[in-house]
C-alpha cells in the first residue's frame, strides 16, 4: 500500500531561468507517494519546463528541492518526434536506455493494452497507439512516480478518457504516484488529488473542488470552465458514464 | 603500377567502417548540412596547417572541432535560423580558406584534388592514421552507440534518464570531424559528407534496425569505396565523384531491391 505521507519530491520557491529568460519562478510543489498531481495553465506557462526542471533536463536556478534518494521516474515526454529514417521498432524505443528483458516488456506493452505492437516500427502507430507506448514505456522500470506531459496529445476522444482511466487504474492498483501535465481540463480534474495552476508562477492550488472557487483560476480560464469543472468534479457519477460509452464506441 | 591504389584504398576502407555509423547517426539527426559546413571550414584548416607548418590531419580536426563548438554557441541565440547560420559558417570558411591558399605563396597545393579528392595524394602515413583513428573511433562508436542512439531519439527524455547529453554531443562531433580531417584528401572536401550521408540512406532501405542500418551503411560504403577508386584508376578520373557515384549507384540498387515483392 501506498503511504500517503511519504514525500517523493518537494520543492520550495522554484524558480528556473532559460537563455537570461525566467519562465517560472516562485513554485511550490509536492508530491507524495499514491498522489495524482496534475499541473494546468495557459501555453507557455511554463509547464513543461517545471516538468524537465523537476527531471534534471533543465537547471533549477531558484529555491530549494528535494527527491527522495534513490527515486525511480518514469517520464513520458510532451512529443516525441521520431525521424522516418530511423528503423525502430516499439521493442527498442522501450529499451533504449533500460535494459529489459522480451517478457518484461511485454508486461509493460500489456498494462496500457498494446502488447501486440511490440515488433511494430515506431512510424506505423497511430497517435493513440503512440502514446500508450510511450506510456508503457514510462511504466517498464517499476518507477515510484510517473511524469507525464501531457499524455493524451494526438487521442480521439474516447481514447483521452480511456488513457485517463488507465492512469487512474494505475495508481490505484499499483501505487504509482503521477505527475501529469493537461490541457483537457474537465477530463482530469474528477481523476486527480492535487491541481496546480501555473502561470509563470503558481496561480492557486488545491483539491479541484476547491480550485474551481478561486478567483484566479476563474480569471485565468474564465467562469465558464470554472464552471463545467465544478459540474464534473460535483458530479462523480456522470463522469464515469462518460466514460464507458468512449471506452466502448473506440472498440 | 596497381601498388599505387593500395594506400588509397586501405585507407578509404577505413574511413568507410566509420563513417557508416557516424553517417547513419547524421541522417536521424538530420545534420547533413551540419556536416557539410563542418567539411567545408576543413580548407581553411589544410591552409592554416600548411601556413603554421602544423600536422595536415591535426590542423583539419582543430578547425572543424572549433567551428563546430561555435556554431553550438552561436545556436542558442534565436534571431537566426540554425540553417542560415550554417549557410554563413559553411561558404564564409570556404571562401576564407580560399583566400588564404590563393594569397599565400608559401602554399602550393592542387585545389582541385582538395576539393575532390586525389587518391594518388594519399600515402603510406595517411594510411597508418587513418587506420589509427578508426581503431580508436570504432570502439567508442561502440561503447557510446547506446546512449547516442537515446539522445537521438529524444534528448529530453534521455537527459531525464541520465545520460550526458551534452557530453555525446562533443563527442559526436569530435569524431566527425576526425573523419572529415582523415578522408579529405581521397573524397575531398566538397564530397565528404556524401560519403557519410549515401551509404547511410542506401541501407535505411534495408534495414530494421538502427544496427542494421548503421553495419550496412559501412558495407555498402566498402563496396563504392573500392568500386569508385577501381574506377578512378581506370579511367584517370578524380576520385571523389567516383567513389560518390558508386554510392549513388548502390542507393538505387538498395531502393529496387527493397522494391521487389516480398515471397512470404
Amino acid at each position: 500500500m501506498s503511504q500517503p505521507s511519504s514525500r517523493l519530491i518537494e520543492g520550495r520557491q522554484l524558480g528556473v531561468r532559460l537563455g537570461g529568460k525566467t519562465i517560472i519562478s516562485g513554485v511550490d510543489i509536492r508530491i507524495d507517494a499514491g498522489q495524482i498531481v496534475t499541473l494546468i495553465g495557459p501555453n507557455g506557462a511554463g509547464k513543461s519546463t517545471l516538468i524537465k526542471a523537476l527531471l534534471g533536463v533543465h537547471k533549477i536556478t531558484d529555491g530549494e528541492f528535494y527527491a527522495k534518494p534513490n527515486l525511480s521516474v518514469g517520464y513520458m515526454p510532451q512529443r516525441v518526434p521520431i525521424d522516418d529514417s530511423l528503423p525502430l521498432a516499439v521493442h527498442r524505443l522501450m529499451t533504449l536506455t533500460h535494459r529489459a528483458r522480451r517478457d518484461e516488456v511485454l508486461a509493460a506493452l500489456a498494462l496500457t493494452e498494446v502488447a501486440h505492437l511490440i515488433d511494430r516500427p515506431v512510424q506505423q502507430l497511430s497517435g493513440g497507439e503512440f502514446q500508450r507506448v510511450m506510456l508503457a514505456r514510462a511504466l517498464l522500470k517499476q518507477p515510484d512516480l510517473l511524469v507525464l506531459d501531457e499524455p493524451v496529445q494526438g487521442v480521439d476522444f474516447s481514447g483521452e478518457v480511456a488513457l485517463y482511466k488507465l492512469i487512474q487504474r494505475l495508481r490505484d492498483e499499483r501505487g504509482y504516484a503521477v505527475l501529469m501535465v493537461s490541457h483537457d481540463l474537465h477530463l482530469v480534474m474528477a481523476a486527480t488529488d492535487e491541481v496546480l495552476c501555473l502561470n509563470g508562477h503558481l496561480c492557486c492550488s488545491g483539491t479541484p473542488e476547491s480550485i474551481t472557487q478561486e478567483p484566479t483560476f476563474t480569471s485565468l480560464f474564465g467562469p465558464h470552465q470554472a464552471d463545467a469543472l465544478a459540474f464534473y468534479s460535483h458530479h462523480h457519477d456522470h463522469e464515469h458514464d462518460l466514460a464507458h460509452q468512449g471506452g466502448h464506441s473506440h472498440d | 603500377m596497381i601498388e599505387l591504389l593500395w594506400p588509397a584504398l586501405l585507407a578509404g576502407s577505413g574511413i568507410a567502417l566509420v563513417a557508416g555509423p557516424l553517417g547513419s547517426l547524421m541522417v536521424w539527426r538530420r545534420m547533413a548540412y551540419f556536416g557539410d559546413t563542418m567539411a567545408h571550414s576543413g580548407l581553411l584548416g589544410v591552409t592554416l596547417a600548411v601556413v603554421l607548418n602544423l600536422n595536415l590531419t591535426a590542423g583539419i580536426a582543430l578547425v572543424t572541432t572549433a567551428l563546430a563548438l561555435l556554431l553550438f554557441t552561436l545556436q542558442r541565440q534565436r534571431r537566426l535560423p540554425a540553417d542560415t547560420l550554417l549557410g554563413i559558417m559553411s561558404h564564409g570558411s570556404l571562401a576564407i580558406g580560399m583566400l588564404v591558399l590563393a594569397f599565400s605563396p608559401t602554399v602550393r597545393m592542387d585545389l582541385s584534388g582538395l576539393l575532390f579528392g586525389d587518391l594518388l595524394a594519399v600515402n603510406g602515413s595517411d594510411v597508418v592514421v587513418v587506420w589509427v583513428i578508426v581503431a580508436l573511433a570504432l570502439p567508442v562508436i561502440g561503447f557510446a552507440w547506446r546512449p547516442l542512439l537515446a539522445a537521438t531519439v529524444n534528448e529530453d527524455l534521455a537527459r531525464a534518464e541520465g545520460i550526458a547529453t551534452d557530453w555525446l554531443r562533443v563527442l559526436y562531433l569530435v569524431l566527425i570531424a576526425l573523419v572529415i580531417a582523415v578522408a579529405m584528401k581521397i573524397v575531398g572536401i566538397l564530397l565528404i559528407t556524401a560519403l557519410m550521408i549515401i551509404p547511410a540512406a542506401a541501407a535505411r532501405w534495408l534495414a530494421r534496425t538502427p544496427e542494421q542500418m548503421a553495419i550496412g551503411a559501412s558495407v555498402l560504403g566498402l563496396i563504392a569505396v573500392w568500386f569508385g577508386l577501381a574506377a578512378s584508376w581506370f579511367a584517370n578520373a578524380p576520385s571523389g565523384p567516383t567513389i560518390v557515384v558508386a554510392a549513388v549507384v548502390a542507393f538505387m540498387l538498395t531502393l529496387g531491391l527493397s522494391r521487389l515483392p516480398r515471397q512470404n
